[in-house]
């Protein structure tokens, strides 16, 4: 089926997520979507899935104008899309995923669905247990699910959002195939939207670039990544090149130290971290990197095994205690785990202050300190802002304010995640100043070009093992992926 | 000897459960769906007393349980209203009407206070009431203990084999993704609501017209609580929930046994029994006192007793759906 | 502002008033009372004469107390349904005193609101501790230990405590003259329960509005987890918030046997701790907001004594009309929210 977007125009209070955007896909082939975080493209793909109703433009599927204002009714017009997050249900059954919205008549007809789920897995080598629980699938897995599942709706189009965050390197090889099938094979319509180049250039037969909300560009494939790149920022960026700096003292040591959960088992590691170093946690989402910097942080107790700070056994202490001795941890979920919504960000900075308040708050006082740091860190907002207010990135430069001044060990969560380009840069700025104070830092993050170019060693963890700490300017994207499929050395 | 007296306990604990057993599937099903119907103790109150008023002055008992259940439904549709139409907080609409309506049936139920009124028939079925035991504990009850049973059934069957029950289930766990699969979210929401209500109207009248008859001030006070703890027992499945309600029952008619056995112990204890039971019950399900359980079992063994005991909420339980 | 929005503002903020009055006047109808009569017997005994204005502050110190407790619960995000087991806690420890102490007035008495203050506080702490340690919501726990100490006071009013003549279920014996607390002459009221819950609300608003520790309560209510990271000690604050909002429903419970009753009777807390969740929800959740919403409320409470007097209505009809009040500012909270989206969307 062939589908063109003309003019559409979307805006989200006073941002313009889409601008009057044009896009032509043709039958059986894969045209890339690609942007920088905030370009427009998610909002793009939910408008042609029916997730939001655009303000303006029309939608034509081989030639005809369509219309819909539900998800629902988009696949009835053959338009299906699987989200960076799939839209499933973690606490149900593949089979009764695979089932949800077939609409067949009262009862459940589990043993035709299950045949049918099964012969249309086999037919793209897709191994999907029917009895499995949807949470205990990798997001691999459940993408699988959910192609099969739209397939079996008799989608014509497909759009997958992001769909290489979170999946490890052999599974994204079963993807691309699976995407070529689907376009060469099955004469499907792929949109294919990503922010990184080379998953493009190796897949796409043409690309649409957009930037802030509108179309920068479309080229046909092949081009250049050079190009590509103008096209998305409107300059070539130069990479940043990690500087040297001399590592001090150890300041982490784990030794044969080990973590024990209800979902997930952290077999022992040994580790030491010196003064200065960063150490970037590669692995897929849930593989152990989490619990160990929860643990480090001493929000978890280990099962055995000990911490040492500086030479000090942390063994049995609180958190409280590690928040004592210079630890910090900033999680990925920055209103959930972070920031308090409902709060100002003057009253943030009274709550964060480590040393001794009086019981009464002076808050012409407090008011005044929130000020300077607002300035100091380029948060737009007053101290009177409530942080729900503020934007991601502004969230993010509030969190990085309220460390305290002197760290010992810095843990972070995704610390760019979801940031533009800009921002993602200033976060990283703030981080090698830490760590030319002798801040220790260990952080995760899905985008394995963030991690081989921010650490000075890397450790790959899957399904709960720290597999292999490695040198990062010993290694590549392809070794790490290799690793963190699972596969040994 | 022994064992008459075992069957005429669980045959009482079959009838005397039977409310609590309709209130907590009615509960099952709003909160599968979502929504918290924090009122069950009011709805319960309420509908006890226009069930009986009903049935009193018109001297008709299925009239009476068509009333019980209108208030019960009624009920349920302002937690709905309030909840997911104006996303107000489910806890604090569900406290307040827990209070209106048993200051409502207070105020409205003077009247009929210690009236003897009629009540629903006692319905042995021929030719199985005459099984030995069986028969006896199952067959020889009124057509609400049939009905509760066949209503553990019914709901155990909607929710797990039905397409219907999968959107049920849908509508609690990820209303998003039950939205993108063409399910109005809010309709169904308000629907098992409604129904759940509905179903604790019944409730309500089933102790005035038949566990507990007639009606006073504060009839069937706390009752409601306990069926909101039993579903967190029950860990949200029909047969667990049912389970746990019959368990309650048994619980307390053994107290009632010790009392009469121990004349020593102050009635008072048995009084405030059910709630330190209500109390340890959910201490049990939800708090570190499953972990240390667990902990004495072999590793190999932890985690198929942890999932078979440990229980979890639908993820989207209380929470509002909204569109983009 | 445009008039016309004064207007749409004034008509909501009128709105749950009508509402609460068209509920009660529906229920009154269907009870078959003259609804214009009821409403008259309603404000007149409340308002008719010094005596029953004292009587309307009778009411009003135990329901301040309890609400100005609540405000720290509710800041912390907690629902403490338990104030009423916490009122009847206070009372059974000042009723030990008041029976087993000897003393003159001067120490009694404060050595009776110290222990009420002692009871409420641990009946407290212990829905607290089932909350924190246990994972039992609150809600259970505080109602389960209600009926736990409501059957409690019964038992120890017909056993331990029964009076020597008449082994009745009437309370126990008058406490002795020391234990009383002053009243103002020729009436039931008390000044010093009065100073009490006035001093409670100042120090309440105080601590809630300008201390680090009411700052950080907040920060727990609106959340807990970031509260946690932040460094906050979240259980030991939640625990103390149970212990303080049980202290002071404790001084309520001291109130009511000491000033009120003048010995303990098993209906010693007749709902207050259920009514001043709706005064704290009322109010807004702020001191400020409680003292006015509790007087309303005590003032209902007394004008339908008279209704059961003069035209044989259940007093609860008060309960029907506060619930229906609160549960109207519920909705309308809602539907201005949900006007303001569809006006700006």
């Amino acid at each position: 089926m062939k589908v063109e977007l003309r003019g559409i125009k979307k805006c989200f209070g006073s941002v313009r997520a889409n601008d009057g955007v044009s896009l032509t896909v043709e039958a059986g082939s894969i045209q890339g979507l690609l942007g920088e975080n905030g370009a427009g493209k998610t909002t793009l793909m939910k408008v042609l899935s029916g997730f939001v109703s655009p303000e303006g433009g029309r939608i034509l599927l081989d030639g005809k104008e369509a219309l819909f204002s539900s998800p629902a009714q988009a696949i009835e017009k053959g338009i299906g899309m699987l989200h960076q997050d799939p839209l499933d249900f973690p606490p149900l059954k593949v089979l009764d995923n695979f089932l949800f919205g077939r609409d067949s008549g009262f009862l459940l007809k589990r043993a035709l669905a299950r045949k049918e789920l099964l012969e249309l897995s086999e037919r793209f080598g897709f191994t999907l247990d029917p009895e499995a629980y949807v949470n205990t699938l990798t997001v691999g897995e459940r993408q699988q699910l959910e192609i099969v599942r739209l397939l079996s709706l008799g989608v014509e189009v497909l759009i997958f959002d992001e769909p290489t965050t979170g999946i490890s390197t052999p599974q994204k090889a079963t993807l691309f195939a699976t995407l070529r099938r689907l376009a060469k094979e099955e004469g499907k319509s792929v949109i294919f939207v990503s922010h990184k180049l080379e998953e493009v250039l190796e897949l796409c037969s043409g690309v649409t670039v957009l930037r802030r909300g509108k179309v920068a560009g479309e080229i046909a494939m092949p081009c250049t990544s050079e190009e590509l790149v103008r096209l998305m920022f409107g300059q070539v960026i130069t990479t940043h090149v990690a500087e040297e700096v001399s590592l001090g003292e150890p300041v982490l040591e784990l030794r044969v130290w080990g973590v024990h959960t209800y979902r997930l088992d952290l077999s022992p590691v040994s580790l030491q971290v010196r003064a200065g170093e960063v150490i970037g946690l590669a692995g897929l989402e849930g593989s152990g990197q989490r619990l160990l910097l929860r643990a480090c942080a001493g929000l978890i107790k280990p099962s055995r095994g000990s911490l040492f700070l500086r030479g000090e056994d942390m063994s049995g202490k609180s958190y409280q205690k590690f928040l004592d001795a210079g630890v910090a941890y900033l999680p990925a979920g920055r209103l959930e785990e972070g920031l308090i919504p409902g709060l100002n960000l003057a009253e943030h900075f009274v709550l964060a202050r480590r040393e001794k308040a009086p019981f009464f708050i002076n808050w012409a006082l407090a008011r005044g300190d929130a000020g300077r740091k607002i300035e100091e860190f380029n948060i737009i907002g007053s101290p009177s802002t409530l942080v729900e207010g503020l934007s991601g990135g502004n969230q993010q430069r509030a969190l990085l304010a309220l460390l305290p001044d002197s760290l010992r060990l810095l843990l972070l969560e995704h610390p760019t995640r979801g940031l533009d380009v800009e921002s993602a840069l200033w976060v990283w700025d703030r981080l090698l100043e830490r760590r030319e104070e002798g801040t220790a830092i260990l952080f995760t993050s899905t985008d394995l070009d963030e991690i081989l170019e921010r650490s000075d060693r890397i450790s790959v963890f899957s399904g709960g093992k720290m597999l292999e700490i490695l040198d990062a300017s010993q290694t590549d994207v392809e070794q790490l992926g290799y690793l963190i499929g699972g596969n040994r050395g | 000897m022994e064992i008459t007296l075992l069957i005429r306990i669980l045959s009482s604990v079959l009838a005397n459960s039977s409310p609590l057993v309709i209130a907590a599937m009615g509960e099952t099903i709003s909160e599968r769906a979502g929504v918290i119907n924090l009122s069950l103790d009011g709805s319960i109150m309420l509908s006890a007393m226009s069930g009986f008023a009903v049935a009193y002055l018109t001297g008709n008992v299925v009239l009476g349980f068509l009333a019980a259940m209108m208030v019960g439904a009624l009920m349920a549709l302002v937690i709905a209203f309030a909840s997911i139409t104006l996303h107000q907080d489910q806890v604090a609409v569900g406290f307040v009407l827990t209070l209106l309506g048993a200051e409502l049936a207070n105020f409205l139920g003077e009247p009929f206070v210690r009236r003897p009124g009629p009540r629903v028939p006692y319905m042995p079925i021929p030719l199985l009431r005459d099984i030995p035991v069986v028969g006896e504990i199952f067959f020889r009850q009124d057509i609400l203990v049939y009905a509760s049973i066949v209503l553990i059934v019914v709901v155990w069957f909607w929710i797990f084999k039905t397409q219907a029950g999968l959107r049920l289930r849908g509508v609690g766990e990820r209303p998003e993704a039950a939205f993108a699969r063409g399910v109005s979210v809010n309709r169904l929401r308000y629907l098992y609501t409604v129904v759940g209500g509905a179903l604790v109207g019944i409730a309500g009248a089933a102790y005035s017209l038949s566990v507990k008859l007639g009606w006073s001030e504060g009839h069937t006070l706390g009752n409601g609580w306990i069926a909101l703890a039993i579903v967190i027992f029950g860990g949200w499945h029909p047969f667990r929930v049912a389970f746990g309600a019959y368990l309650f029952g048994v619980l307390i008619s053994l107290g009632g046994i010790l009392q009469r056995s121990i004349p020593g112990v102050p009635t008072q204890v048995f009084q405030a029994a059910p709630f330190a039971l209500m109390i340890l019950v959910l201490l049990f399900v939800s708090g570190g006192a499953l972990e240390r359980l667990l902990s004495l079992f072999p590793p190999r063994m932890r985690r198929v007793v942890g999932d078979a005991l440990r229980v979890a909420p639908p993820s989207a339980l209380a929470r509002p759906f909204v569109t983009e | 502002m445009t008039y016309s929005q004064r207007l749409v503002n004034l008509l909501l903020g009128l709105a749950p008033v009508a509402l609460a009055l068209m509920l009660s006047t529906l229920v009154l109808i269907a009870a078959g009372a003259p609804p214009l009569e009821a409403y008259k017997h309603l404000l007149q005994g409340a308002s008719e004469s010094p005596a029953k204005i004292a009587d309307v502050l009778v009411v009003w110190v135990p329901l301040a107390l309890c609400s100005a407790g609540l405000l720290f619960t509710f800041t912390a995000g907690l629902w403490n349904i338990g104030v009423e087991g916490q009122i009847i806690f206070g009372v059974i420890f000042a009723t030990w005193v008041a029976r087993n102490l000897y003393l003159p007035a001067t120490l009694l008495i404060p050595l009776m609101i110290v222990g009420g203050m002692i009871g409420g506080a641990l009946w407290g702490l212990l829905a607290g501790t089932l909350k924190v340690y246990g994972g039992v919501h609150e809600i259970f726990a505080g109602l389960g230990l209600n009926f736990i100490a409501i059957t409690t006071n019964i038992w120890l009013i017909a056993k331990p405590w029964r009076p020597d003549l008449g082994a009745t279920m009437q309370g126990t014996d008058p406490f002795p003259a020391a234990a009383w607390l002053p009243r103002l002459a020729g009436l039931r009221l008390s000044p010093v329960s009065l100073l009490l819950a006035t001093m409670a609300l100042v120090v309440v608003f105080f601590i809630l509005r300008g201390t680090l520790w009411g700052l950080q309560l907040k920060a727990i209510g609106k959340n807990a987890r970031s509260a946690y990271l932040l460094g906050i000690a979240t259980n030991r604050h939640v625990l103390l918030s149970f212990a303080l909002c049980g202290a002071l429903a404790g001084v309520a419970g001291v109130v009511q046997v000491s000033g009120v009753w003048g010995r303990n009777i098993p209906q010693i807390s007749g709902g207050i701790g259920y009514l001043s969740l709706l005064v704290a929800m009322l109010s807004g959740f702020r001191a400020l907001g409680v003292a006015p919403v509790a007087l309303f409320f005590a003032a209902l409470g007394v004008g339908a004594a008279r209704l059961h007097l003069r035209m044989q209505l259940d007093p609860s009809l008060a309960g029907v009309l506060g619930a229906g009040l609160v549960l109207s500012v519920l909705l309308v909270a809602g539907l201005r929210t949900r006007l303001l989206i569809s006006r700006e969307g």
